[in-house]
């Protein structure tokens, strides 16, 4: 059995019309996962619990249940709890720790027959954006094998963009759906802060952190996002406001709609290839009824600096519990509580990890947080009425969303800085709390995906699945 | 040159909410160690913490009580530190903005009354516990027992207005009436539901700067608070009186050996990293739920005491005693209203309800006179249908016996003579037995009068009516 197009919008009501079976579905994803080991694109395949799962809700589909997402085959990133399923973050200090609950998006989409069908690899703790910095090695690209999938999302892309996967959960703290989506060319949202429960997931930073679908296509994320999204009581940070049915916004068009376009993100450091698809498409956009407008967001320069130090700090407290008394790896041979602790972190942690807890850590440190943690929450108070002024003038912004394709493996890992420059269009969506997503918009000159970013006002998610629905139709089209 | 001790003091409440403050695990107390977690309160990765509304209430009304402000934005914050018994890393805790601010407590001292100022009090969740003194724990071994993880506390922190030991005292109790008042806190400083730690410091008398403070912990009971205090005053105006310098540092109050004893420097040195928790939203309290939590609190231990003193015209000295603990005024005010004599009343509450309380060790909700029946006892004494002496054994059969005071009277034959024939016949024969007294009473003795009224009673069991004996024993002597 050959499913050529992966887009669940696309097969879904065959498995209603019982031309295959949900089984047949995951036996070939199975298959295909297993054929595409190469990409190291998974931590945990859960083969039994799919193919149980999937002869569960084939018996529903026979007594004419529906869930609005049956059949839907799904990675997960390995950060987001899946009751009795290991979660190790990609990180050896937790590579045998086994959650006794699920997340609550784990809840939501297993009660609407989603089937999870492995655990993604990734950059440590979601701390990269290349998904080198992995406990289990390096994600490969599927387009470009020598290439990084992105990060730190970058094994769920990747699963998607092989067809290992029809869509996957990604999370996002400062680009980590969107980037890995943009170089494996699929489509990948971060919600706005709140829009979606982070029950569950392995905080990195609490303030930025914001769980995502990545899927081949528009509709199958505004499905996603449709199912996940809404209040939990759980987590204190979510937010109270109805969600909209998001797949009923895709068709409707752009007429009326305004964009902005932020100077800011079309300077220097933006590879040319990519300046030139984005403003292609943007005049795709315009002939075909949207206005556009220059925009100014005059902090942008400030916000690298700034999510360093903000994401960093939440995450040096965040990982504090990783000490080895409770679960996780310990230290062999340790003869001391403080020995257990200095062991257990120093052998369990990988480099990037504390290299960012030592950041944090110096970030809070007594006479250094007026400097810079106090700072950078002004700044980023800053960061988020540029946005809210944009947004006044228009709509959605339209910006590239990283200034490179896929780099190639090995290429960034001595050099930190480069590395965190490959954020540089995304974080400040982290850090305004507003949705951003990115869709494929061509290649460059080696064939390589262009990522082209929409953001929006918060839970204005509406404005940028209409957007970007029309805009994938057309691309599609050309 | 005479010196003046500057005390601050920082306590801590456990809250009795039935659950915990950031997760729905039971807070009660005694439970086999680790059955009440979760994996909110254990830590675990990917967990959030939500606000228990009831802690939050709580502590509005402490702040309410002690006149302080409500901050109606407030903002939870982290302590970062490594312990084996704090899962997270850090405890939950309320740094830069916490709930109430600016209150005071007024206590009275010595027919003084002092204000002494509460600069804040905040939320937070209380840590586990690391057991090691157990007989049933290996030596080099610590057990962590996480029960106790994310309990609500709240933290009161005093201004540097203490001036005594004394002082320190009754603010401390204080706080505890008005926390046992709202219910809120049992109060327990021995099984640690009520912690202080202080800050001290002494100075020159009249001076204005601070002298360089130290503070103490592990102090585990009242007593224990007063002799630490009194032990660490002493000790720092020994060495400034001997030409040294006070050092900053932290002081463990050993209870049994009545010392404080340095803690060790590495102990000290946090650097706790505080920020403002990314997990929780601030917390924003409008006035109308700060009325709602105001009008849902009783009347506090001051007003009531005042109001005893207006309403039922009995001394402030006995209004303090009655107001004391909430249960026990109300245990009176309930006595009170039956019976139409408040003075009595509180007599008879202040002295023998009291005293077999103390000798009981009961709280007075599980006092087996309740108050009707404390209530009928008053009314026959009023009645005069039995003396003072009678009502007081009749009091003693009662605390084992649930027969109505009338039944107890009857049954042991306790009833009032007030037959003067009767009563003259009784004084003849304890004349006529003590020939000796009667003589010299006669002769000018007259205080041996006291000892035959007393063998009167003696021989009556106390049942005849002391004013009858009173007026025929004088006529009979001075015959």
């Amino acid at each position: 059995m050959k499913f050529e197009n992966l887009s669940y919008s696309a097969y879904r009501q065959k498995l209603f019309d019982t031309q295959f079976t949900v089984t047949d579905l995951v036996t070939t994803f199975l298959n295909r996962i297993n054929e595409g080991k190469q990409h190291n694109a998974f931590i945990s395949i859960l083969e039994q619990r799919a193919l149980q799962r999937a002869a569960e809700i084939d018996k529903r589909i026979r007594q004419g249940k529906t869930g609005k997402l049956t059949g839907l085959i799904l990675a997960v990133k390995d950060n987001i709890h899946v009751k009795d399923v290991k979660t190790t973050c990609a990180s050896r200090i937790l590579s045998n720790f086994i959650p006794p609950f699920s997340a609550t998006v784990i809840k939501k989409l297993e009660a609407e027959d989603a089937i999870i069908i492995g655990k993604t690899n990734m950059d440590e703790f979601a701390m990269g954006s290349s998904s080198e910095t992995s406990y289990y090695g390096a994600v490969h690209n599927p387009v470009d094998p020598e290439c990084v999938p992105g990060g730190s999302s970058g094994g769920s892309a990747a699963a998607v963009s092989a067809g290992m996967a029809v869509a996957a959960l990604g999370s996002d703290t400062g680009g980590s759906i969107r980037q890995p989506a943009a170089f494996c060319g699929i489509v990948g949202l971060k919600p706005t802060y709140g829009r979606v429960s982070r029950f569950g997931l392995v905080a990195f930073a609490s303030s930025l952190d914001q769980i995502g679908p990545l899927a081949t296509n528009v509709e199958d994320c505004a499905r996603i996002l449709e199912v996940i999204a809404g209040y939990d009581e759980r987590d204190f940070t979510s937010a109270n406001v109805d969600v909209p049915k998001y797949t009923n916004s895709l068709k409707q068009g752009i007429s009326g709609l305004t964009i902005g376009l932020p100077d800011e993100y079309f300077s220097e450091g933006l590879d040319p290839y990519i300046r030139r698809a984005i403003i292609n498409t943007v005049d795709l956009l315009k002939k075909n009824g949207a206005e556009i407008v220059p925009v100014s967001l005059p902090h942008t320069d400030y916000a690298i600096a700034d999510y360093y130090i903000l994401a960093t700090a939440e995450a040096s407290s965040n990982l504090e519990r990783y000490d080895g008394a409770r679960y996780g790896v310990r230290a062999d041979e340790v003869h001391s509580l403080e020995q257990m602790y200095v062991k257990s972190r120093s052998e369990g942690f990988g480099n990037e990890v504390k290299r960012r807890i030592m950041l944090g850590t110096y970030a809070l440190a007594a006479g250094y947080y007026d400097k810079y943690y106090r700072k950078a929450q002004k700044v980023r108070t800053l960061i988020k009425r540029d946005f809210e002024k944009a947004f006044t003038r228009c709509d959605c912004l339209i910006t590239p969303t990283s200034p490179t394709t896929a780099f190639k493996i090995g290429e960034k890992t001595d050099e930190p800085l480069a590395m965190y420059l490959s954020d540089i269009y995304t974080v400040t969506a982290n850090l305004a709390g507003i949705p951003g997503m990115s869709i494929p918009c061509g290649t460059d000159e080696n064939g390589l995906p262009i990522g082209l970013q929409l953001l929006a006002a918060p839970f204005q998610e509406e404005k940028i699945f209409r957007i970007a629905y029309h805009l994938e139709t057309l691309l599609n089209a050309q | 040159m005479e010196f003046e001790p500057v005390i601050g003091l920082e306590i801590h409440a456990q809250l009795t909410t039935k659950s915990k403050i950031f997760c729905r695990c039971s807070t009660k107390f005694g439970a086999d160690p680790n059955s009440q977690v979760c994996p909110v309160c254990l830590g675990m990765p990917g967990v959030l913490p939500v606000i228990n509304k009831t802690a939050v209430e709580y502590a509005i009304k402490m702040g309410l009580a002690t006149n302080c402000t409500i901050a109606s934005h407030s903002v939870f914050a982290r302590k970062n530190y490594f312990y084996p018994d704090l899962p997270k890393g850090y405890q939950i805790s309320q740094f830069e903005e916490p709930l109430c601010l600016n209150g005071y407590l007024e206590i009275g001292l010595e027919g003084k009354s002092h204000k002494i100022g509460i600069t804040r009090i905040h939320l937070e969740e209380d840590a586990g516990k690391s057991v090691h003194a157990e007989d049933w724990v290996e030596q080099n071994e610590t057990l962590v027992d996480v029960n106790r993880c994310g309990v609500p506390l709240i933290e009161i922190v005093s201004e540097p207005d203490i001036r005594s030991p004394q002082q320190a005292y009754a603010y401390l109790n204080g706080l505890r009436q008005i926390l046992q008042y709202l219910e809120i806190c049992d109060g327990n400083m021995e099984e640690g539901s009520l912690r202080c730690d202080a800050n001290i410091s002494v100075r020159p008398k009249g001076a204005t700067e601070f002298g360089v403070k130290t503070e103490m912990k592990n102090m585990n009971s009242f007593r224990g608070v007063e002799k630490a205090l009194e032990f660490e005053i002493a000790r720092q105006i020994d060495i400034i009186k001997s030409g040294g310098r006070v050092q900053q540092e932290t002081l463990l109050w050993d209870e049994r050996n009545s010392v404080a004893v340095p803690m060790r420097s590495k102990e000290e040195a946090h650097d706790y990293r505080y920020f403002p928790e990314p997990d929780l939203l601030p917390l924003a309290v409008d006035d109308q739920w700060k009325k709602s939590v105001k009008e849902s609190m009783p009347e506090l231990p001051v007003a009531r005491r005042k109001r005893f003193v207006e309403n039922y015209q009995i001394p402030d000295y006995d209004a303090g005693i009655l107001t004391e603990n909430r249960a026990v005024a109300d245990y009176f005010e309930d006595v009170a209203g039956r019976v139409n004599d408040a003075k009595l009343t509180s007599n008879w509450v202040m002295g023998e309800v009291l005293r077999a309380l103390n000798e009981r060790k009961q709280d007075i909700r599980e006092f087996p006179i309740r108050s009707n029946r404390l209530a009928e006892l008053l009314k026959i004494l009023l009645k005069k249908e039995i003396s003072a002496s009678v009502a007081k054994t009749v009091f003693k059969e009662m605390l084992v016996s649930e027969d109505s005071p009338e039944k107890i009277v009857e049954a042991r034959g306790l009833t009032q003579i007030s037959d003067s024939s009767e009563i003259a016949d009784i004084i003849d024969q304890v004349i006529a037995n003590n020939p000796k007294e009667v003589e010299k009473y006669r002769s000018g003795k007259t205080k041996l009068f006291g000892f035959l009224m007393g063998q009167v009673m003696k021989a009556t069991r106390g049942t005849a009516n002391p004013q009858l004996v009173n007026k025929i024993l004088k006529e009979k002597l001075d015959e």
